[in-house]
């Protein structure tokens, strides 16, 4: 097989979906972060000034719930937890430590991609539903003020989680395996980027034999 | 007072004492306010609209003696006015004065994100920036009191001042000029404690308020508003005043060990995924040899 072969990874329509949710994530996070440390506080005021940030940040937010329901209507099949992943994270260490030789093959979404996707999907939930109560304060009765106190330790703690795998989704895809960046820009990768990464998939998608079998 | 020197010492044509002297030069203000010797009668609440320069506010009628529902964010002065029945069966009108109570620890600050729009002064004075105030209204979740209110229309977040603009001048609020039966007073700290405890003795010592005390919550370091109350034991009659203010737990937590466990969860992350790829490197693709054993390489 020719190894300057590619394969289709990503359509065009994931692609704008993914990077929707970049877009919209990624400006939630910077105000968000501006808003939660004094010492960020400089990032809302280069983003516009902070009653702007404060403004588009609940839309921006609103928005990033809604491209994650599509992004589910879209993934949820090729996300779904089954029982081979469990074979992945026996070999976690191995994955971690790059003996990928070690690590059983693959399908299209490896459990660690799974884990970050349903991270980030009830994180997007999560913020949400807390957001709205931080969004219209106004709305909720003194009598009630512990439902604004219990969601706005909330959202910090969902955004915490969501920025835990936020790290580790960029270090992976900017550095930690090139060639996935490229495949999420372009939707493309080469074969043997496919069989390394994900076998099963491009056993399936390349119509060869499973090679488990 | 803040300024000593524009302490105003004489004033022409004024019927009884300078407001403010014989008071200490302490730093630190105080406004006190006896509900035994209120009467109501809203002078205040007109003072402190006058001063500020807001219109009076459309109200709803409720049957009774209170101005309107609730504060609002142009109306930072309520007299709280509540009918009540003591347990021996004696009935009374409980009126109260309710505005921002100027806590030493104020929970709007320990909340506010935005660089400047809450300052407390060095007097005790906590007192919102609007300029810079950008209307998340955190202020609102810290604030045990139930006491910022949020402008709609400018989503700008507003409050009793203590009148820090008259006060930065020597002179005392608008609302303690106005009131008529001398149940307000403004002085140091020091002046109005010793004052308040001196009543509340009076109370309990020659009337039926035999549970008479001052209320100047140590749950939030003090404030720098505190009442005399016929019943200390029970504040909650007069319209919602806590018994022990707190900043809420849940506010605290946020504000203190989860920001620390945060930043340092942040920072450790993206240290730990530099520290991985000096480690161990960018993943490889596997080698031609996978391309003549078709992929399979165990």
């Amino acid at each position: 097989m020719n190894a300057a072969l590619t394969v289709r990874r990503y359509t065009y329509r994931e692609r704008v979906m993914h990077w929707l949710t970049a877009l919209t994530y990624s400006y939630c996070l910077l105000t968000g972060l501006a808003f939660y440390s004094p010492h960020l506080f400089w990032i809302a005021e280069v983003l516009g000034g902070a009653p702007t940030s404060r403004f588009w940040h609940p839309i921006f937010g609103t928005g990033f719930l809604a491209v994650a329901v599509w992004m589910h209507a879209v993934w949820r099949r090729d996300m779904a937890i089954t029982e081979a992943d469990k074979s992945w994270l026996d070999h976690v260490e191995d994955y971690a430590t790059n003996r990928d030789d070690r690590v059983p093959a693959q399908d299209r979404f490896n459990a660690g991609q799974k884990i970050f996707y349903w991270l980030m999907y009830y994180g997007a939930l999560a913020l949400v539903t807390t957001g709205v109560v931080l969004w219209f304060p106004e709305y909720i009765s003194f009598r009630l003020a512990w439902i604004r106190q219990v969601a706005v330790l909330l959202h910090v703690c969902a955004a915490l989680a969501t920025i835990g795998g936020f790290i580790v989704h960029v270090y992976m895809s900017v550095f930690l395996v090139p060639g996935s960046g490229a495949a999420m820009l372009f939707g493309t990768v080469p074969a043997a980027w496919a069989r390394t990464h994900h076998r099963l998939w491009y056993a399936r998608v390349s119509g060869q034999a499973d090679p488990e079998k | 007072m803040s300024n000593g020197p524009l302490q105003i010492k004489a004033i022409s044509g004024h019927a009884g004492p300078v407001a403010g002297s014989n008071t200490s030069r302490d730093y630190d203000v105080c406004k006190l306010i006896d509900v035994t010797t209120c009467i109501g009668c809203k002078a205040c609440e007109v003072a402190c609209l006058e001063w500020n320069g807001y219109p009076f506010r459309e109200t709803v009628f409720d049957n009774t003696y209170q101005t309107m529902p609730d504060m609002a964010w142009n109306y930072y002065n309520l007299i709280r006015f509540n009918e009540h029945t003591a347990e021996d069966g004696t009935f009374s009108w409980l009126m109260r004065k309710d505005q921002c109570m100027h806590c030493a620890d104020p929970g709007c600050l320990k909340a506010c994100p935005a660089d400047g729009a809450i300052v407390q002064y060095s007097n005790g004075i906590v007192d919102f920036q609007q300029e810079h105030c950008i209307g998340c209204q955190y202020c609102v979740t810290g604030c045990p009191f139930n006491i910022p209110k949020l402008n709609p229309v400018t989503k700008k977040v507003h409050k009793c001042t203590l009148c820090s603009d008259r006060v930065g001048a020597g002179l005392e609020p608008a609302c303690i000029k106005a009131c008529p039966t001398g149940c307000l007073h403004f002085g140091s700290k020091d002046d109005m404690t010793e004052l308040a405890e001196k009543r509340a003795a009076q109370l309990r010592e020659h009337t039926a308020h035999t549970h008479a005390g001052v209320y100047d919550p140590p749950g939030v370091g003090g404030t720098h508003v505190i009442y005399v109350l016929h019943d200390i034991e029970h504040p909650e009659a007069y319209g919602g005043l806590p018994k022990d203010p707190r900043i809420p737990l849940l506010v605290r937590i946020w504000k203190g060990p989860l920001k620390w466990l945060g930043n340092f969860a942040i920072g450790a992350g993206i240290l730990a995924a530099a520290a991985h790829y000096v480690r161990f490197g960018p993943k490889k693709v596997e080698e031609e040899k996978s391309a003549e054993n078709s992929g399979v390489t165990k």
